[in-house]
């Protein structure tokens, strides 16, 4: 506990980094999640979160966003407190978590991005349906607008989601697994979008778990598992040594290698 | 029959018209403001919260005739069954909250509990020497007898302020049944919205105590969106189509009820909506079961056609009855199960469009177009002419290798 509060009372977190956490421990009840996190993401990077199954990846995106609740633990947005800076903030949930029989199109979908801007009572107007219509073009998607997204295929869904974030014209994209069941053309569709941003300096954060990807797609890397395995810029990152340190047993020598070669 | 038609067209005095205004106007709030709950899941909630207004309306009526009253003011009796429904409401969050039992459970519990202290409550007031006690178990299954102006203006005029608070609170309650996640990361305060979602439906209860009854609401709630539900793939349709299905109701089963006094008014409205929801069940075009089985019939005989036309191209017999009468039906087989002209035709383009499509899998880069193919779509409705061209050269040139 001494080496916590030393931890917490130290300097400000950096005010030029998108995300940033200091001794970040997050529980389910009597049983940590995440214990006792450092971190602080590059901002105009594309950065992934690594880590086998059950390590707090999507935790670690839920507490930074203030979602649950943190036991201990600093997290600054810009430098700033999360509540402070959501019009600056974009998520993309895991897919599972919508009910996808719910009454609603793609376009939709995407005009609850635009809730920000529009406001809660002022009226839709076909500027805002043209802007949505516009994200939805920008991840291939104009001619499911009128679709229920329940009869879109995973990854067409997955575009959707993604569409919904561009149309907050945030800064800083938090995705939690944008690859996850979807198919080749969706993820090179998202992946080109995701550069874009990238491109126009905008920040993003992904949790992936396609370690094959990792080095191809990002720029900066953090393992995890539990607690921080590593950080860094991918080339010196991720490594045999942090993958085996993060995955234990789960991945055999071989795979590690094979992984760590790409990366170098 | 001229009654009812007179009361339907407002033409059966000023109260009885007050009462169907009200009555509509009811049955708007609660459709519009069901569609959320439905919408978000919780439509058995509402079922607690109705139940839980008995001890209120038991409560204020002995506290009224305490002071010197005779119990019967409708504001007091409402003022009553609103407390106990939010403590009955808070009672179901809070058991979800902090115990380990789920929402269907807390919500049977607290149901019976509050139900039970409330008939206990109306026993107790039967045997009271003071007050007016006649009628109040008209709360449990609603009545226009006896309705006072002052009582219809009450629930018009609650009617209209729930159906503006839905209104203002659409947007950020449609995110939250859509996406809570998502909602809660765009700083939207995902327990207060819910917590308004509930006291959009405590006050469509409380307001509809009288009229439908505490028995029934929540059939007034629930049945219009799902009924609407068939109608539209949009939410905010959705919750204003089932307002106004809800409000039909009220109009309909107001006006039935004040052309045949015995019957009780919340049944007759609830198996008003009830029609509605069987016509939508049976007939929507999209959802209904009708539109279902047709779509499945379609289906079935294209696969059955597909197939006998392939079994034909490759010169084997046809034994399926069903495939047989569909393409003896289509002149494309005679009787005796030998191909008629037409149907060689027919086989022949089946046959290529097959040939087309193994080849175009095996070549064709785009996963997402050569992934449609599900033994029935023409190769015509995914590839354009040039590239079934392209394809065509490469199945001839297999075809000479």
């Amino acid at each position: 506990m001494t080496e916590l509060t030393v931890l917490q009372s130290a300097d400000p977190l950096d005010p030029a980094s998108p995300l940033a956490v200091r001794g970040l421990t997050v529980s389910y009840g009597q049983k940590p999640a995440l214990f006792s996190l450092d971190a602080t993401f590059p901002a105009g990077a594309m950065s992934a979160i690594v880590g086998p199954n059950g390590a707090g990846k999507s935790t670690f995106l839920k507490a930074a966003l203030g979602l649950i609740p943190k036991v201990s633990g600093d997290v600054a947005v810009f430098g700033r407190d999360v509540d402070r800076v959501r019009d600056r903030i974009a998520y993309v949930p895991q897919r599972a978590s919508v009910d996808w029989d719910f009454p609603t199109t793609a376009l939709d979908v995407v005009l609850m991005g635009l809730y920000g801007s529009v406001g809660l009572w002022r009226r839709i107007t076909g500027a805002h349906k043209a802007q949505a219509r516009a994200c939805l073009e920008r991840v291939g998607m104009a001619d499911f607008a009128d679709r229920q997204i329940g009869q879109l295929s995973g990854g067409q869904q997955q575009r959707v989601f993604l569409a919904r974030a561009l149309a907050q014209e945030a800064d800083l994209f938090l995705l939690d697994e944008p690859f996850a069941g979807v198919d080749a053309a969706t993820e090179a569709a998202i992946i080109g979008v995701l550069k874009a941003l990238k491109a126009e300096g905008r920040s993003v954060i992904a949790v992936h778990h396609d370690l094959s990807t990792v080095s191809e797609y990002f720029d900066h890397v953090m393992l995890v598992n539990l607690r921080r395995i590593a950080e860094g810029p991918v080339a010196t990152t991720f490594t045999a040594e942090t993958l085996a340190e993060a995955y234990g047993g789960r991945l055999g020598a071989m795979q590690i290698d094979a992984l760590a070669l790409q990366g170098a | 029959m001229g009654g009812f038609f007179d009361a339907l067209f407002l033409q059966s005095g000023y109260n009885a018209a007050l009462v169907t205004l009200g009555a509509t106007l009811l049955g708007f709030a609660a459709g519009a403001g069901g569609s959320f709950l439905f919408l978000r899941k919780r439509a058995l909630v509402s079922d607690a919260v109705a139940h839980a207004t008995l001890p209120g309306v038991g409560l204020a009526f002995i506290v009224m005739v305490a002071l010197g009253g005779d119990g019967r003011s409708l504001v007091g009796l409402l003022a009553g069954s609103a407390i106990s429904a939010f403590l009955g409401l808070l009672a179901v969050e809070w058991i979800v909250r902090r115990t380990r039992l789920s929402e269907d459970a807390a919500i049977g519990a607290v149901l019976s509990v509050f139900f039970g202290a409330g008939v206990v409550l109306l026993t107790v007031i039967q045997g009271m020497s003071r007050g007016r006690q006649a009628g109040l178990e008209d709360f449990l299954l609603g009545s226009t007898a006896g309705m006072l102006m002052q009582d219809a203006l009450l629930i018009a005029g609650g009617g209209v302020a729930v159906v503006c608070a839905i209104w203002l609170l659409r947007r950020p309650m449609t995110l939250v049944a859509f996406d809570p996640a998502f909602a809660a990361a765009r700083g939207v305060d995902v327990r207060r919205i819910d917590l308004a979602m509930m006291g959009v439906v405590l006050a469509v209860t409380v307001i509809g105590l009288k009229l439908v009854g505490l028995i029934l609401i929540v059939a007034l709630l629930i049945i219009p969106p799902v009924t609407a539900r068939f109608w539209s793939e949009r939410a905010e349709t959705v919750v204003w189509v089932a307002g106004c299905i809800g409000g039909l109701s009220g109009w309909i089963g107001a006006a039935v009820s004040a052309s045949a006094p015995a019957l009780p008014t919340g049944p007759i409205i609830v198996l008003v909506a009830t029609v509605a929801f069987a016509a939508s069940l049976l007939f929507s075009p999209a959802r209904g079961v009708a539109a279902a089985v047709m779509a499945r019939r379609a289906f079935q005989a294209r696969v059955h056609r597909r197939q006998g036309l392939l079994a034909l191209a490759r010169n084997e017999p046809i034994h399926d009855p069903l495939t047989i009468r569909i393409l003896t039906a289509e002149g494309l087989l005679r009787p005796d199960g030998v191909a008629t002209q037409a149907g060689h035709a027919a086989c022949q383009r089946v046959a290529r469009d097959e040939r087309r499509w193994s080849a175009a899998r095996r070549l064709h880069k785009d996963t997402a177009l050569t992934g449609r193919y599900d033994g029935l779509t023409p190769i015509e409705e995914v590839f354009t002419g040039d590239e079934i061209a392209w394809i065509d050269r490469h199945v001839v040139t297999e075809g000479a290798a």
